[in-house]
């Protein structure tokens, strides 16, 4: 991997930006990387823009500040793209990924702007058959570690199971579901042809 | 060997009063500093530790349930942020001169108003003068860290002082970050037992605390709870040698960080301090001799580490997350300023007040300071005002 990859997740207050953040982390961490991450707190309220942002990296991280140059974003709700600016900062060389059921050239016409790779999975959709309930974090994940190659897909997949069997340890019928989901996304995340 | 953890500043704390396992614990939540105590009682649910853990209507009463039972022979903590600092204010003077050495982490937020939640110092800073020993935390690390050694130094029999260990709201209290934690038995035998000399519920030495003091006797005890102070430099050494043989982890009153050829240098406290070296790092790869000093122990004041770890540089500026309303800019600057002066260094010092309210620091923000002070050296001109960084005009 590069030396330091950053990535800024963008989501309404109750979807689960933060989690995700965290997640992402400590994953990461499992696989002995250096990893930092954190939301932007303020006066939330449930449906309101909230930012969060996770740093991976060979290299023991220093910095407290918020990411202003990600190398990826995530946005969990499409309605975000265009009220919020998404794309500010973010490298030509990455790629952002919106949580979707549109074709990717809709969501592409509103950041055209942007340089770099755009891709869509559904999230949503793929949270509902997975796991019965429309949780978009898992599914958003596997699709920024994948797009990303910010680690192995397989030993990623490993730790993940790790994480669920610890998390849903009372409630083990979760667990296949829940990993079917990060599978799924890995499959149907899709790059927008120019 | 540590075991390599990721935690938030928060759960770091929490992880280290566990592994103290104080006698009491009395709480009110306030943000950001609310999951310290909330993990804490939880470990007690649990059955993971046999504190006494005390809900309270108030940060008034958290620390004087402390207070009552540190008199009484108890090791006691409570942890808290911006207004519930303010609102102990009365107890926490009565917490040092009564010389009842709690631990108390801090997770700094602005005080209102207006009402925010984010990060400074304007809290802790206002205690500043209360009869505290007060460490300051860069990262999640260091907040545990000083935690541990924390109860030690407060504790020393020459001490016997209150101990806050301050770290930066939400930017290390929920920011989860790679650390290494000690294993239980280790903490447990460094902090050791608890064995006040006098206390309240002793069998036979009777004794009453807080009585009234005449003017015959006050300026007495004042002055020996400086001498107490005074004590503390050298048993924060002592506790930091010891961790560091336990730990591999060495801390200092100061951290100097580029210090030895710096020609340009700041002073600052706690998490901007990691985002500081990372600028330094380009600045240095720029050419520039840039190097910060982080002030680790806030009290005892470490005015002649400070004034020796400046005596190379041309220019330095100095950071204080507080306003002072002195018109002239925070604490900090005038502390600092103060120690050059008194140790004959005439170096250029210009002041800085960032990061109010949580205003994010970044990289840029610190190059911003460095570039004052080439000017400064440039021009010969120092400024005669403080300067604000970040600020919207």
């Amino acid at each position: 991997m590069n030396e330091r990859i950053e990535i800024r997740w963008h989501g309404r207050g109750g979807q689960g930006a933060k989690t995700a953040s965290l997640l992402l982390a400590d994953v990461a961490f499992s696989q002995g990387l250096y990893v930092q991450g954190f939301p932007e707190y303020g006066p939330e309220r449930m449906g309101a823009p909230i930012t969060a942002y996770t740093r991976l990296s060979s290299a023991p991280i220093r910095v407290h500040s918020n990411i202003y140059e990600p190398d990826y974003v995530v946005v969990m709700d499409e309605t975000l793209v265009g009220p919020v600016d998404v794309t500010a900062g973010l490298s030509k060389d990455g790629a952002i990924v919106i949580n979707s059921s549109k074709d990717p050239s809709e969501l592409a016409a509103l950041i055209s702007d942007y340089a770099g790779r755009v891709y869509t999975v559904d999230a949503a959709s793929i949270s509902m058959q997975t796991i019965g309930r429309n949780i978009p974090n898992t599914p958003l994940l596997a699709a920024v570690v994948k797009v990303s190659g910010a680690m192995d897909e397989t030993i990623f997949i490993e730790n993940m199971r790790h994480s669920f069997e610890h998390k849903f340890a009372d409630k083990p019928e979760v667990i296949e579901g829940n990993l079917k989901a990060l599978k799924m996304a890995m499959e149907e995340v899709h790059l927008y042809e120019r | 060997m540590s075991i390599k953890e990721r935690l938030s500043g928060n759960e770091a704390v929490a992880i280290a009063i566990k592994q103290i396992n104080p006698d009491v614990m009395a709480a009110f939540p306030i943000t950001p500093s609310t999951e310290i105590p909330q993990h804490v009682s939880t470990f007690i649910a649990n059955g993971e530790i046999d504190t006494e853990f005390i809900p309270v209507e108030s940060e008034h009463s958290s620390m004087s349930a402390c207070i009552g039972s540190q008199a009484a022979g108890a090791r006691s903590m409570t942890a808290t942020s911006s207004c519930g600092l303010a609102l102990m204010f009365e107890m926490l003077y009565i917490a040092a001169s009564l010389r009842l050495p709690i631990t108390m982490p801090v997770v700094n937020r602005a005080l209102s108003g207006p009402i925010n939640i984010n990060a400074d110092h304007s809290d802790s800073m206002g205690a500043r003068d209360a009869g505290w020993i007060q460490m300051y935390a860069e990262n999640a690390q260091e907040a545990y860290d000083n935690l541990i050694q924390a109860v030690r130094i407060g504790e020393h029999k020459d001490v016997l002082l209150p101990v806050m260990t301050c770290q930066d709201g939400f930017i290390t209290s929920h920011a989860v970050e790679n650390i290494e934690i000690l294993e239980d038995e280790k903490v447990k035998d460094f902090v050791g037992e608890y064995k006040a000399e006098k206390f309240l519920l002793h069998k036979t030495d009777n004794m009453s605390m807080g009585p009234y003091d005449t003017s015959a006797y006050y300026m007495e005890h004042k002055y020996q709870q400086a001498v107490g102070m005074e004590n503390a430099r050298k048993a924060i050494e002592d506790v930091a040698a010891d961790f560091a043989a336990m730990s591999g982890r060495k801390y200092d009153y100061i951290e100097k960080y580029k210090m030895d050829d710096a020609d340009f240098a700041i002073v600052i406290i706690g998490s901007s301090a990691g985002t500081a070296k990372d600028a330094i790092d380009e600045l240095r790869h720029e050419g520039v001799k840039a190097g910060l000093v982080k002030i680790r122990v806030y009290r005892p004041f470490p005015e002649q580490e400070i004034a020796d770890a400046l005596s190379g540089v041309k220019v330095v500026g100095i950071m204080d997350k507080s306003e002072g309303y002195s018109n002239n800019g925070g604490p900090m600057g005038a502390e600092v300023k103060a120690a050059l002066y008194g140790n004959g260094r005439n170096i250029k010092a210009v002041k800085f007040v960032y990061g109010l309210g949580g205003r994010d620091v970044k990289i840029e923000s610190i190059r911003e300071v460095f570039d004052n002070l080439i000017e400064v050296e440039k021009t010969g001109n120092v400024p005669a005002h403080y300067q604000y960084i970040g600020l919207r005009r």
